[in-house]
C-alpha cells in the first residue's frame, strides 16, 4: 500500500489522492486570506469609528448659541454719580434687572434664580465690557448679545422639540427658552472665541488658546533643542566615532531609550529638571526639555539613516580637494542628508506634539487661564487641556474636548504630511 | 537678571567676539589683501573667538543653575536656626518653605500681615540671599566671557592654527551631544534609584513587591513605618498585566493577520490605502485613545453588560484593554510584517512551487522562519502596553483590586505613578517616592523586554544577512 | 567554472531566427506548448516558442543568460503567477490539458510538475519534516508509517538517505550545499510528481556535488520526465537526451543532444557552443 503511492501506481493516482482533499484546501485557504482581509478592513473600520465618533462629538463646539438682552444702561440702574470709575458700577443688577424684563412673569425668586441660570456667567462682564467699551452710551438702552449657560446651549443642540425638558432643563426652563427662540432673541453663531479664548471652568467660554500657545512654546523648545543636538550626535557618531565599545554601548543605549517609555521620562523631568535644577514647575522650558530627550532617540536614529545613505564618493572628492573633514561633513554631506533628517524631525516632533504623560508629572496640569508669555510661564498643552477637559464632570465640556482633539489631529495631520512630502520629494531625487 | 536673558547676552557677546576674531585676523594678517598669509581662514577665527566665549560661560551658568539652589537652602538653614538663637527645629524642612513662601509674598507685594517679625526677617535674608546669588552670577558670567574672547584674541597671531583648535572644539561638541543620550538614561537610572532606595527605607522591598495591600492615600495602622498607608504594589502588577493581556489579545492577532494580509496577498493598491490607515492608527495620540475608550467604549460594554444582566464596571479592564489593543495593532503588524517581508523569496517559491496553497505557505514556512522577528515585534509591543500611561490614566480606575476579571475595575502601574505625582506633592513622603519605586520597576520591565527583543531581531537579521 | 555568455557576444544582430530549426516536436510528448509568448509588463521576455518535452527524457534549455530560460520554465508550473506583471500567451499542455485553462488548479499543477531551484532552499525544518512538508500538504499519507515509507524512499531516490538516516530530525539548513539540492529533489520527487523542472541545480555547487546531481537526473528520468536548464555545455552533453538552443527570447533549434553538439544546424548554435568550447 505505502508502495503503491510512491513506486508502482501510475502517477494519475497520486494526481486522484491528491484531488480528493482539494476542495477544502481551497475552502481553507478562502478563510485564511478573508480573515487577513477582515482584519484589514477591521482596521478601516476602527479608524473610521474613532475620527466619526470624535467629529460627531467635536461638532457642536464650534458653534455657540447667543441670546440679546435689552439693557439698560440708566444711571439709576448702575448708581452712576460723577467721580465713580465705570469699572466699579452695579453690573450684575443691571444684568438681573435686563433678564427679568425679558420674563415680567416670572415672579418668584426661586424661578428667578433659575432664570439667571440660563445666561452665562459671564454676561455680566459683557455688559461691564461693553459700557467701558462705549461710554457714550451710559444712560441708554442698548441691546446687547451674550453667551447662554453651557445646558441651554447643549439643549438647543441637541432638543428635537423645542419646549419639552431634557437633560439638566426643566419643563420651566424649557418653555422659557421656546419663548426666547420664538421672539428671535436667541442666535447660532461660530464659535470663534473656541480659538481665541483660554481655559475657563464655565464650557461655554472655554477654548484652546492658552493651550495652544502653550504647545507653540513648548515645541520651539523642543525643536530648538532636540534639531541641533539630534543631528550633532548622528553626525559624530555617523562621521568620526571610531568603532569601539563607547560607540557600540551609545548605540544600544540609543535603541533602548527610543522605547523606555514615555512617563519615565517624566519622572526624569521632575527628580532632575525641576527638583535639583530648580527649573519653574509647569513650564514649557521645561516640558520642551523633557520632550527633546524622549524624541531625540527617534531623531539621532532617523538623521543617521539619512548621512549614511549620503554616498561615499560624495566624502571622497571633498576630501580629495583638501577639505577637511568638518568642512566635508558640514558642507557637502550635511547638506545632503538634510531632507532626511528634516524628514526623521518632524515625526519626532508629531509624537512631542501628542505626547502627555510625562507633562502631567512635571505640573503642566494646572488650571490655567493666562495665555503664557513666555517658556518660563506655567502654562498647558493641547494633549493635556484634552486631559484636563476629558476629566470635567461638565457635559458642555465632551464637546470641547473632541473639538480640541480635532484641532491637535489637524496639526499631527499637517506634520505627516508634510514628511511625507519631503520624503518623496528626496527619494524621487 | 535671569538665566534666560544671560544666556541671551552671552550670545550677544559670542556674536560680538565673532566679529572681533575676524577683525583681529585681518589685523594680524596686515590688511585684507594678506589674509591668505594666515594659516586659517579669517571666519575661522571668528567662529573659534566665539567658541571660547560662548562655550565656558554657558558652562558656568549650566553648573551654577545646578547648585545655587541647595547652596542658598544651606544659607537659609543656618540663618533659621541661628535666628531661633541655634535650636534645630524638627520640622525644617516646612520652616524653611515657609520663608520662602513669605519671600514670594513680599516681593508680589501681598498681604503680609499673618507673618511674625522672625518669619519677615528670615524672609527678607532670603531674599537679600537671592539678589546677591543673582549678582554673583551674572558679573561671574560676565568676567567669564569676556575674559576667555580677550585671552583668544591675544592668542591670534601669524602661526595660529585656528582651523586644527576649531575642529577640535567642533569634534569635541559633536562628541558631547552623542553623550546626551546616555546621560539621558544616567539620569533616568539615577533618578528612579535614589527615590526608591530613600522609599525602600521607609517601606521594605518585600512590603512593596509582595504586598496585596496598595492605598497610599490613607494611614492603614498608626505605628506604621512610613506613616501613610499600603505600598503592596501585586495589585498593580496584576491589573497592569490584566490591561496588558487583553490589549495583545486584539492586537497580536490582527496585527498579524494584517501584516500576513498586505506582505502575502494584497495588491499594490490595497497596501497603499492599508499603510496610511494604519499610520493614521499609530500617530493618533494616546490621550485621544483614552478619551475614546472613557467616553465611548466604555459606556457601550457597559451597556452591553446591562443588555445581558452582566454588572460591568464602568472603568472595566476591558474598555481600557481593548482600546490600548487598538493603539498596538500598527505597531505589531509592521514590525511583524517587515519580519516576514524578510524571509527569502526562494523559500516562499520553493512551498509553492510544491503545490502548497498561499495560506499553507505562510502557516508552515513563512510564519515559522519569521517566528524570532514577529517575537521580537511582540516583545516590544507587551513593553509598549506596559509602559502606556494615557489610555489607563483616563480609562481604568484608581481603586486597586487584587483580581484578574477583565469587566472589573483594575489600576495599573502607571496609573498610580501619575496619581501620587499629578498636582502639588511635597518630596520625601513614602507617597511621592513610592511613584519612583513605581517607575523604576516599570524601567526594569520594559528594558528587559527591549533588550530582549533587540538581540532577537538581530540575531534573526543576521540569519539571513 | 561557468562561463555566462551573452547574446551580444555571438553577433546575434546579424543573424536572422525564423522559427526553430531541428525536431522541436515528438510523437510521446508530456507537455507541449506551442507558440507561446510572456511579457513582463510591456516587455517581451519570450517570443513564439513552440515544442514539446518528450516523456521520461531530460530535455536540456540552453542559451545565453537573460534569453528566458528560466522565465520559460516558470510558465510550466505557473510560478510566474506569483510576478503581478507577468503575462503568458500561447498554449501549454500537460498531458493534453491546458496549464493556464479555466480547469486547471494551479495548485494541483505544481504538484504534477515539480520545481527544483538554483540556489538550494531547504526549508528551516529538519530533514524528514522538508521531505514530508510536500506528502503532508497533499494528505498523500494516511499514517506516520506511511509518510516515514515516503520519505525515506524519497531520500534514497535521492541518493541522500544513507547521509542523514542517523540525522533526520537535524535541521535541512545544516546540511552541505550539495546536500541541500538532493534533499530539495528529494522534497520535490515526494509527491511523486510527473515532470521535474530544474533551474540550474548544479550552478551553486562544486564538481563533486554536481557530478552526484547528475548522476541522480541520470536515474530519475525512467520515472519522471524532466526539463533542466543549464549553462554547462558538458553537463547538458552529459544528462539530457534532447537539447533546446534558446536565444534572446526566441527558441533557435532542438534536437537530439548529440546531434546539437556534434553538428548544429544553425549559426547561432554553432557559435554558442563553439564559443563555449573555443
Ligand atoms: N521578474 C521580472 N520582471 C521583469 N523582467 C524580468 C523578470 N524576470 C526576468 N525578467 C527579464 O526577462 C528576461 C529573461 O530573463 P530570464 O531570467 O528568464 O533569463 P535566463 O535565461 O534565465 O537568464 P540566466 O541564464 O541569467 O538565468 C530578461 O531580460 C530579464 O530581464
Ligand atoms: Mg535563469
Amino acid at each position: 500500500m505505502t508502495k503503491a503511492v510512491n513506486e508502482s501506481l501510475p502517477t494519475s493516482a497520486v494526481t486522484e489522492k491528491i484531488k480528493l482533499s482539494l476542495t477544502k484546501r481551497h475552502r481553507s485557504e478562502m478563510m485564511f486570506k478573508s480573515t487577513g482581509l477582515a482584519a484589514v478592513v477591521l482596521g478601516f473600520i476602527l479608524v473610521f469609528v474613532l475620527l466619526f465618533d470624535i467629529t460627531s462629538k467635536a461638532l457642536p463646539a464650534f458653534h455657540q448659541h447667543w441670546v440679546q438682552l435689552e439693557v439698560d444702561f440708566s444711571e439709576d440702574n448702575l448708581r452712576y454719580s460723577e467721580g465713580i470709575s465705570l469699572e466699579d458700577l452695579r453690573y450684575r443688577s443691571t444684568l438681573r434687572k435686563a433678564i427679568a424684563n425679558q420674563f415680567p412673569d416670572v415672579k418668584s425668586r426661586r424661578d428667578k434664580r433659575k432664570l439667571y441660570g440660563l445666561y452665562s456667567t459671564n454676561a455680566e462682564f459683557a455688559i461691564k465690557d461693553f459700557l467701558i467699551a462705549n461710554p457714550n452710551t451710559l444712560d441708554t438702552i442698548q441691546n446687547i448679545w451674550v453667551r447662554v449657560d453651557d445646558d441651554v446651549d447643549i439643549y438647543l443642540k441637541e432638543t428635537t422639540s423645542l419646549g419639552e425638558p431634557l437633560v439638566r432643563v426643566d419643563v420651566k426652563e424649557a418653555q422659557w427658552i421656546k419663548s426666547l427662540v420664538e421672539t428671535g432673541r436667541i442666535d447660532k453663531r461660530f464659535n470663534i472665541e473656541f480659538f481665541t479664548s483660554s481655559d475657563s471652568r464655565e464650557p461655554e467660554l472655554a477654548g484652546v488658546r492658552g493651550a495652544l500657545t502653550g504647545t507653540m512654546l513648548t515645541m520651539l523648545v523642543t525643536l530648538a533643542l532636540s534639531f541641533p543636538l539630534g543631528v550633532a550626535a548622528a553626525l559624530y557618531l555617523e562621521e568620526f566615532a571610531p568603532k569601539n565599545k563607547w560607540t557600540d554601548m551609545i548605540e544600544v543605549n540609543i535603541n533602548n531609550l527610543a522605547a523606555v517609555p514615555s512617563i519615565i521620562f517624566g519622572l526624569l523631568g521632575l527628580a532632575v529638571i525641576i527638583n535639583i535644577f530648580g527649573l519653574p514647575r509647569s513650564a514649557p522650558l521645561v516640558g520642551g526639555i523633557v520632550l527633546t530627550l524622549m524624541t531625540l532617540p527617534t531623531i539621532i536614529i532617523a538623521s543617521r539613516a539619512s548621512i549614511k545613505a549620503v554616498p561615499p564618493s560624495i566624502r571622497e572628492a571633498a576630501t580629495g580637494l583638501g577639505a577637511s573633514k568638518i568642512q566635508t561633513t558640514f558642507s557637502h554631506v550635511l547638506p545632503m542628508a538634510m531632507p532626511g533628517i528634516l524628514t526623521g524631525t518632524i515625526i519626532g516632533m508629531a509624537q512631542a506634539l501628542g505626547e502627555t504623560a510625562p507633562l502631567l508629572m512635571i505640573g503642566m496640569v494646572a488650571f490655567i487661564v493666562d495665555v503664557p508669555a513666555s517658556i518660563t510661564d506655567a502654562s498647558t498643552v493641547m494633549p493635556v487641556q484634552i486631559f484636563l477637559w476629558a476629566d470635567s464632570p461638565e457635559r458642555g465640556f465632551l464637546a470641547k474636548t473632541s473639538a480640541a482633539i480635532l484641532v491637535l489631529l489637524g496639526f499631527l495631520f499637517l506634520m505627516n504630511a508634510s514628511a511625507a512630502y519631503l520624503r518623496r520629494r528626496f527619494e524621487s531625487k | 537678571m535671569t538665566t534666560a536673558n544671560l544666556v541671551f547676552i552671552v550670545m550677544l557677546i559670542a556674536l560680538a567676539s565673532y566679529w572681533l576674531g575676524i577683525q583681529r585676523s585681518i589685523k594680524v594678517a596686515g590688511g585684507k589683501q594678506q589674509v591668505k598669509h594666515l594659516v586659517s581662514l579669517p571666519s575661522q577665527y571668528g567662529l573659534l573667538t566665539a567658541f571660547w566665549c560662548g562655550i565656558p560661560a554657558i558652562l558656568f551658568l549650566l553648573l551654577w543653575s545646578a547648585i545655587e539652589s541647595s547652596v542658598i537652602d544651606a544659607f537659609l538653614i543656618d540663618q533659621v536656626i541661628l535666628s531661633a538663637d541655634g535650636q534645630v527645629q524638627q520640622n525644617m524642612g516646612l520652616v524653611v518653605n515657609n520663608v520662602k513662601l513669605l519671600a514670594e509674598k513680599i516681593t508680589l507685594s501681598e498681604d503680609l500681615s499673618a507673618a511674625t517679625e522672625l518669619q519677615l526677617q528670615n524672609a527678607q535674608f532670603y531674599i537679600l540671599l537671592n539678589e546677591k546669588a543673582t549678582l554673583l552670577k551674572t558679573l561671574l558670567t560676565l568676567v567669564i566671557a569676556v575674559g576667555c574672547v580677550s585671552s583668544i584674541l591675544a592668542k591670534i597671531k601669524h602661526s595660529f592654527h585656528a582651523r586644527n583648535n576649531l575642529e577640535r572644539i567642533v569634534s569635541g561638541l559633536l562628541f558631547t551631544c552623542s553623550g546626551i543620550a546616555l546621560l539621558t538614561t544616567i539620569g533616568i537610572v539615577m533618578s528612579v534609584l535614589f527615590e526608591s532606595i530613600a522609599f525602600f527605607s521607609q517601606v521594605p522591598v518585600t512590603e512593596f513587591l509582595f504586598g496585596t495591600q496598595w492605598s497610599p492615600q490613607i494611614a492603614m495602622r498608626a505605628d506604621q513605618v512610613g506613616g501613610s498607608g499600603a505600598f503592596g504594589a501585586i495589585p498593580l502588577f496584576v491589573g497592569t498585566i490584566l490591561i496588558s493581556t487583553i490589549a495583545m489579545c486584539l492586537a497580536i492577532p490582527v496585527g498579524l493577520m494584517i501584516a500576513i494580509y498586505l506582505s502575502q496577498y494584497a495588491t499594490k493598491r490595497i497596501r497603499s490605502i492599508a499603510k496610511p490607515m494604519l499610520e493614521v492608527l499609530a500617530g493618533v495620540p494616546t490621550v485621544v485613545y483614552g478619551f475614546f475608550a472613557a467616553l465611548t467604549v466604555a459606556p457601550i460594554i457597559r451597556d452591553f453588560g446591562l443588555l445581558i444582566d452582566l454588572p460591568i464596571a464602568a472603568e472595566s479592564a476591558l474598555a481600557a484593554g481593548l482600546v490600548m489593543g487598538v493603539m498596538i495593532i500598527p505597531f505589531v503588524s509592521s514590525l511583524s510584517e517587515d519580519a516576514m517581508t524578510a524571509v527569502p523569496v526562494a523559500l516562499k517559491e520553493g512551498s509553492l512551487g510544491m503545490g502548497a496553497t498561499q495560506s499553507e505557505t505562510v502557516k508552515k514556512v513563512i510564519l515559522p522562519a519569521a517566528i524570532p522577528g514577529i517575537v521580537g515585534a511582540i516583545l516590544l509591543a507587551v513593553s509598549r502596553a506596559i509602559g502606556e500611561t494615557m489610555i489607563v490614566v483616563m480609562a481604568a480606575g484608581l481603586a486597586a483590586n487584587l483580581t484578574f476579571n477583565p469587566i472589573e475595575s483594575v489600576t495599573t502601574v502607571t496609573v498610580q505613578i501619575v496619581s501620587l505625582l499629578k498636582g502639588d506633592q511635597e518630596f520625601d513622603s513614602a507617597k511621592t517616592l513610592a511613584a519612583f519605586a513605581l517607575g523604576m520597576m516599570l524601567f526594569i520591565t520594559t528594558l528587559a523586554l527591549n533588550i530582549a527583543a533587540l538581540k532577537i531581531v538581530r540575531k534573526y537579521r543576521e540569519q539571513y544577512d | 567554472m561557468v562561463d555566462i555568455i551573452s547574446a551580444k557576444s555571438l553577433g546575434s544582430n546579424d543573424i536572422k531566427i525564423e522559427g526553430a530549426v531541428g525536431e522541436p516536436f515528438c510523437d510521446d510528448a508530456k507537455m507541449s506548448m506551442r507558440n507561446v509568448d510572456v511579457f513582463y509588463g510591456d516587455n517581451q521576455a519570450i517570443h513564439d516558442i513552440s515544442f514539446d518535452l518528450e516523456k521520461n527524457q531530460v530535455t536540456a534549455l540552453i542559451g545565453p543568460s537573460g534569453c528566458g530560460k528560466s522565465t520559460f520554465l516558470r510558465c510550466l508550473n505557473r510560478m510566474n503567477d506569483l510576478i503581478p506583471i507577468c503575462n503568458v500567451k500561447g498554449s501549454l499542455q500537460l498531458d493534453g490539458e491546458e496549464i493556464y485553462g479555466k480547469q486547471m488548479d494551479p495548485v494541483l499543477l505544481r504538484a504534477r510538475v515539480g520545481m527544483v531551484f538554483q540556489k538550494p532552499n531547504p526549508f528551516p525544518k529538519s530533514i524528514y519534516e522538508n521531505v514530508a512538508y510536500g506528502p503532508k500538504i497533499h494528505g498523500l499519507a494516511t499514517d506516520k508509517a506511511e509518510l516515514d515509507e515516503i520519505v525515506e524512499t524519497s531520500l534514497i531516490k535521492a541518493g541522500l538517505f544513507n547521509e542523514v538516516k542517523d540525522r533526520l530530525d537535524s535541521p535541512g539548513t545544516g546540511l552541505s550545499g550539495g546536500q541541500q539540492q538532493r534533499l530539495c529533489i528529494a522534497r520535490t520527487i515526494a509527491v511523486s510528481p510527473e515532470v521535474i523542472l530544474m533551474d540550474e541545480p548544479a550552478s551553486a555547487l562544486d564538481p563533486i556535488a554536481t557530478a552526484v546531481i547528475e548522476e541522480l537526473i541520470h536515474e530519475l528520468k525512467e520515472k519522471y520526465t524532466i526539463a533542466i536548464v543549464t549553462h554547462s555545455m558538458q553537463q547538458a552533453a552529459r544528462v539530457s537526451q534532447k537539447t533546446a538552443y534558446f536565444h534572446l527570447g526566441q527558441l533557435v533549434e532542438m534536437g537530439d543532444t548529440k546531434q546539437i553538439f556534434t553538428n548544429p544546424s544553425h549559426e547561432l548554435t554553432e557559435n554558442y557552443i563553439s564559443g563555449r568550447f573555443g
